[in-house]
């Protein structure tokens, strides 16, 4: 059966010119970038190399950029480093309500220890208001850390904003910028950040490399301790190869950029337009300030396991609500903080899109997914309604 | 220790919360950059620089000329030799 993998913001298959970029730093080139010798400096050089082409995709400086290994590795580092770093002005963060679980439960860590934690609403379309940020912020406050996109509704926030709000009061801003980075355009002195998190597998790299860019002057506190990688700011002997690819995938999502959104948005929006012809099924996020591959509904009385599994059988592969929601079997948190009923959330599913989609699988899932969700219906409970009248009203979708 | 306070540095290096030996790594690649006779100041939150930035002074003839203490971390303040 032909595969139709429409799960991109969970992971991206490997650019083959990445792959390419990385095999000589499995076999030949082994060294350790500390090493004084020969291997050690060609390892070294890779790095350096790498760093520059993932400086240059977000626009920031070489020394700029710390290699860490995973998003959220980088988001436990942003919150956490900042929070200390700066401890003695203040003890109060704000995050959204929309960030992945590496941020919130990063966050949550900072209250047992002592900081206050402010979780930021927003409204039904995804977006953090920015005149709300304003209000929350407190004489203690010395971090806001707001989403660029959720992955699972691919809403993009009004960074630039937020960030003006806080520069007048001398608080650091980080963006979780792991869904956008790769995706979209993503200039991280144009946005004003201070620090901006990102991962290559999200843009055709590989896993197990990916970055937190801090701006220059910002002190952080490290999350890894140990030797002098990374400046003495995250210690481990560095992962060559997967750094290299990261380097390789930059230099290509930045080249390739314009011409892979163009392709990607007319699939995205043909996929948006026949949901909104199916009954009771509704768009999250907002319509057109959304990531450009990314189409995400909920379903009323269905569960989004359901439907994953029915179109798992048709060989589509898409998800629920977040990775960890999807596994976890439990209403997404994001789309809970949107004003979806937590029975509508239950009904959630994302269908992310990438190069290696065609029109015509797009065609196949926009004629196999009414399916899906007529059968669902026919066999569930709930299919007359909620018993309490409820309707997914929450969401955007003009029928 | 020698205690000093208003020196005025020629080259100012932020190296707060950064893992050792970055403190010395740091001093070496900011003096080769320095004429002799400029002052370097060196930011760092480590206390093994207390004994380590004064020794590396002594076995490179840099002059080591003292810190200043701050709630947070430590200047230190490096006058560049003839050698």
């Amino acid at each position: 059966m032909k595969k139709y993998y429409v799960d991109h913001v969970a992971t991206n298959p490997l650019h083959p010119d990445v792959l390419t970029a990385m095999m000589p730093y499995f076999t030949e080139e082994f060294g350790n970038p500390l090493s004084v010798y020969a291997y050690g400096m060609k390892a070294k050089e890779a790095i350096e190399s790498a760093r520059g082409q993932v400086a240059a995709l977000v626009n920031a400086k070489p020394a700029e950029i710390i290699f860490t290994a995973s998003g959220a590795e980088a988001n436990n580092f942003a919150l956490r480093g900042i929070a200390l770093a700066r401890q003695n002005e203040g003890k109060h963060i704000l995050v959204s309500r929309m960030e992945h679980h590496s941020i919130l439960n990063a966050a949550r860590f900072l209250e047992k220890s002592g900081f206050t934690v402010t979780y930021l609403p927003v409204d039904k379309q995804g977006f953090v208001d920015p005149e709300t940020v304003k209000k929350m912020i407190t004489k203690e406050t010395t971090l806001i850390s707001v989403t660029h996109a959720s992955s699972e509704v691919g809403t993009i926030e009004p960074i630039k904003e937020i960030v003006k709000i806080a520069k007048d009061q001398n608080i650091s801003v980080h963006t979780d910028a792991v869904a956008t980075t790769g995706n979209i355009p993503v200039d991280m002195p144009d946005l004003g950040v201070d620090l901006l998190s990102m991962a290559a597998h999200q843009f055709y790299g590989p896993k197990g490399a990916a970055a937190l860019v801090v701006k220059q002057g910002t002190r952080i506190v490290p999350l890894i301790y140990g030797g002098i990688q990374e400046s003495g700011r995250r210690a481990g002997t560095e992962n060559v190869p997967a750094i290299v690819g990261m380097g390789k995938a930059a230099e290509l999502a930045k080249a390739e950029l314009q011409g892979r959104m163009d392709y990607l948005r007319p699939l995205r929006d043909k996929i948006i337009d026949v949901m909104a012809n199916v009954e009771r099924v509704y768009l999250t996020g907002d319509r057109n300030n959304r990531l450009p591959a990314h189409a995400s509904f909920c379903a009323e009385y269905i569960e989004g396991e359901a439907m994953l599994l029915l179109l798992a059988a048709k060989g589509i592969f898409s998800a629920s609500g977040s990775a960890c929601s999807s596994k976890a079997l439990k209403a997404s948190p994001v789309l809970l903080s949107m004003g979806i009923p937590s029975g509508l959330a239950q009904g959630s599913i994302v269908f992310s899109l990438g190069m290696g989609n065609t029109p015509e699988d797009i065609d196949y899932v926009a004629a196999e997914f009414p399916a899906v969700i007529k059968r669902l219906r026919e066999i569930s409970p709930y299919s007359q309604g909620w018993g309490d009248n409820q309707e997914g009203g929450s969401c955007t979708v003009t029928k | 220790m020698k205690f000093v306070q208003d020196v005025k540095p020629d080259v100012t290096t932020d190296i707060v919360y950064m893992m050792c030996p970055m403190h010395l790594l740091k001093l070496e690649e900011q003096m080769k950059e320095l004429e002799p006779g400029q002052i370097l100041e060196i930011m760092t939150d480590y206390d093994g620089a207390l004994e380590d930035i004064p020794a590396w002074c002594d076995k490179t003839g840099n002059e080591f000329l003292g810190i200043d203490e701050t709630p947070d971390f430590f200047k230190f303040y490096i006058r560049k030799g003839t050698r």
